[in-house]
């Protein structure tokens, strides 16, 4: 599938925030905020960029998508579904005591079309980074990309795998930031010094590409830039806003933990112009 | 130790084209010969060991056998949840070498000891944790690991350990080799400190004692059949090992027995819960926390008399 409508990967990306939202209510699961705000994001690489086969998720050749804050799980499991790597009924049970959704992916055995467990940040892009190099000994032509939160920044272990993948030369990396500017407590660039973050991956010899990360013709222009032919990973510093698609919850960091009552999600749905 | 596992990684390398090496910015001369067999199955991933952990998992989750090499302490505690979560939640074969484990690295001071690093990592769901006795157990370990689709850790000395098996042994994991075979004593021992032991045995001998000696080379499975004939057999037993009294082999023996109400005494050998803050040797430390074959053999014909 490599949808290339706008318009209608912008409806799909509409459906799936109404989908988070509503289970966040009934499934009382936070970091509503973060989810919403990366949902664009995986729309594009899910429903036009990656080069995957949900009724053969085990391809060695396909592309790898790691989402490294691993609490956009919410997001990443209502994607996953509508893509076919399983039936959107069986969300049915998220939440539930001895379900396999909750708060974050499980590994990869315990759930179709997941490639690594994650939840504790800074794991994801050396995991992929492994994954790469992988690719490289077993000649095998296939793209990594690893989604990171800008909070997840803080993390020593992303400038070490920064700095390995750029010794490596390893062109087959794309990490995609969530720049929504939050981390759980505070402004991004004031808890530690993010700025100037395309800067610091130039830095670290990544091709840094700056982009809105809330529109969907400029993300598929960025993804498909990657890769690139210099020898270099590509970093794409997506601009979000945190829980982006909902008025009352743009910008506002209490939906990192709150959860939506039902007439905030009657309402979500309303803005959202979605009405099943 | 470490020429022997550069040695025999090298021809598994040969063999098996999913072996690649993994190195902490140590070894610089040492896997030559590894990179000549296929220069893109060698990384040096810098100091930087959270990084390599999670690459090495990303490897075998691409279908590779990683092998993770540095500094015991920096293979270990360093990067210990990236073991955890990485490694072990995903139950990959990443396969994690300790290189101057216990107090191999004595003059190093203490950043570069490591005396928890059996403790910790046994821990770990599905994680199989070995200490060798010598460069001939070394690599039967490791080609042992690399049969195995789990996650597992070797704790190995530096260089210049001395042979103990002449012959090549039945090595298993999670079965202990019977060194030196005897009825009165049994002593336990994992990884590098087995010359002392069996010198101790030997004194022991002298004094009219029969010894058994054993190469607990694996702490996690534990080998309970062993444990269980021995609990019977013996008037004592004895675990001997360059690693903290605290969670190290005298641990998950004494977690066995009480389990099953053994009461038959039981004498642990370890370092005690302290740093060693002085400088000294590797023989130093040893005689320092009582694992020196006259500490060990002294203390045996104590109990002994007690008993």
């Amino acid at each position: 599938m490599r949808v290339t409508d706008i318009h209608l990967l912008e409806t799909t990306a509409r459906n799936i925030r109404a989908s988070i939202i509503e289970t966040s209510s009934k499934a009382e699961i936070p970091h509503l905020g973060s989810c919403l705000s990366c949902v664009d994001i995986l729309t594009a690489l899910y429903f036009s960029i990656l080069r995957i086969n949900p009724a053969n998720p085990h391809d060695s050749t396909r592309d790898r998508f790691i989402l490294s804050k691993g609490h956009g799980a919410p997001a990443l499991f209502q994607v996953l579904a509508k893509r076919g790597f399983y039936p959107e009924s069986m969300l049915d049970t998220y939440g539930q005591d001895g379900s396999v959704f909750a708060e974050h992916p499980p590994t990869p055995d315990h759930l179709a079309g997941i490639e690594a467990a994650t939840g504790s940040l800074g794991h994801g892009l050396p995991i992929g980074l492994g994954m790469a190099l992988a690719g490289r000994i077993q000649d095998r032509n296939y793209n990594v990309y690893a989604m990171l939160g800008d909070g997840e920044c803080n993390e020593g272990s992303v400038w070490e795998a920064a700095m390995l993948a750029a010794a490596q030369r390893v062109s087959n990396l794309c990490v995609i930031i969530d720049f929504n500017k939050w981390q759980a407590t505070d402004r991004s660039c004031e808890v530690m010094a993010l700025d100037p973050l395309a800067d610091k991956w130039r830095a670290f010899g990544w091709n840094a590409i700056e982009v809105d990360g809330h529109d969907m013709a400029a993300l598929l222009n960025a993804l498909h830039q990657h890769p690139n032919d210099k020898g270099r990973p590509t970093s794409i510093i997506a601009h979000t806003v945190k829980g982006k698609g909902v008025s009352f919850m743009e910008d506002d960091n209490n939906w990192h933990y709150r959860i939506p009552t039902v007439s905030e999600v009657v309402n979500s749905k309303r803005e959202l112009g979605v009405t099943v | 130790m470490r020429n022997a596992f550069a040695d025999e990684l090298t021809k598994l390398a040969q063999q098996d084209s999913r072996i690649v090496l993994l190195s902490g910015d140590i070894g610089n001369k040492l896997f030559d010969n590894f990179k000549g067999v296929d220069e893109r199955r060698f990384y040096n991933c810098g100091i930087a060991e959270a990084n390599m952990m999670g690459v090495a998992a990303g490897m075998a989750l691409s279908g590779l056998r990683p092998v993770v090499y540095t500094i015991t302490p920096f293979t270990t505690a360093r990067c210990f949840e990236q073991i955890r979560v990485d490694v072990c939640y995903h139950k990959v074969p990443v396969v994690i070498v300790g290189t101057g484990s216990g107090l191999s690295y004595a003059e190093l001071g203490p950043t570069h000891h490591s005396l928890e690093d059996i403790a910790i990592l046994r821990t770990l769901p599905g994680m199989s944790v070995m200490a060798p006795c010598d460069a001939v157990e070394l690599r039967l370990a490791l080609q042992a690991a690399m049969l195995e689709d789990s996650p597992a850790y070797i704790r190995i000395g530096k260089k210049g350990e001395p042979v103990i098996h002449i012959q090549r042994p039945d090595f298993k994991i999670g079965r202990a080799i019977v060194v030196r075979e005897g009825h009165d004593v049994a002593l336990l021992s994992t990884g590098t400190i087995m010359p002392e032991v069996l010198k101790a045995a030997e004194i022991l001998q002298d004094q009219g004692i029969s010894v058994e000696v054993v190469s607990f080379h694996t702490i996690k499975p534990l080998d309970t059949d062993y444990l269980a004939v021995a609990s019977s057999r013996f008037k004592l037993v004895a675990t001997i090992e360059e690693h903290g009294l605290i969670g190290g082999l005298g641990s998950a023996v004494a977690e066995w027995r009480a389990m099953d109400n053994i009461a038959a005494p039981l004498l642990r050998f370890g370092t005690p819960d302290e740093f060693m803050h002085e400088v000294g040797s590797q023989d130093y430390g040893r005689a320092k926390y009582g694992l020196t074959s006259g500490d060990i053999s002294a203390r045996i014909v104590a109990a002994l008399g007690r008993a």
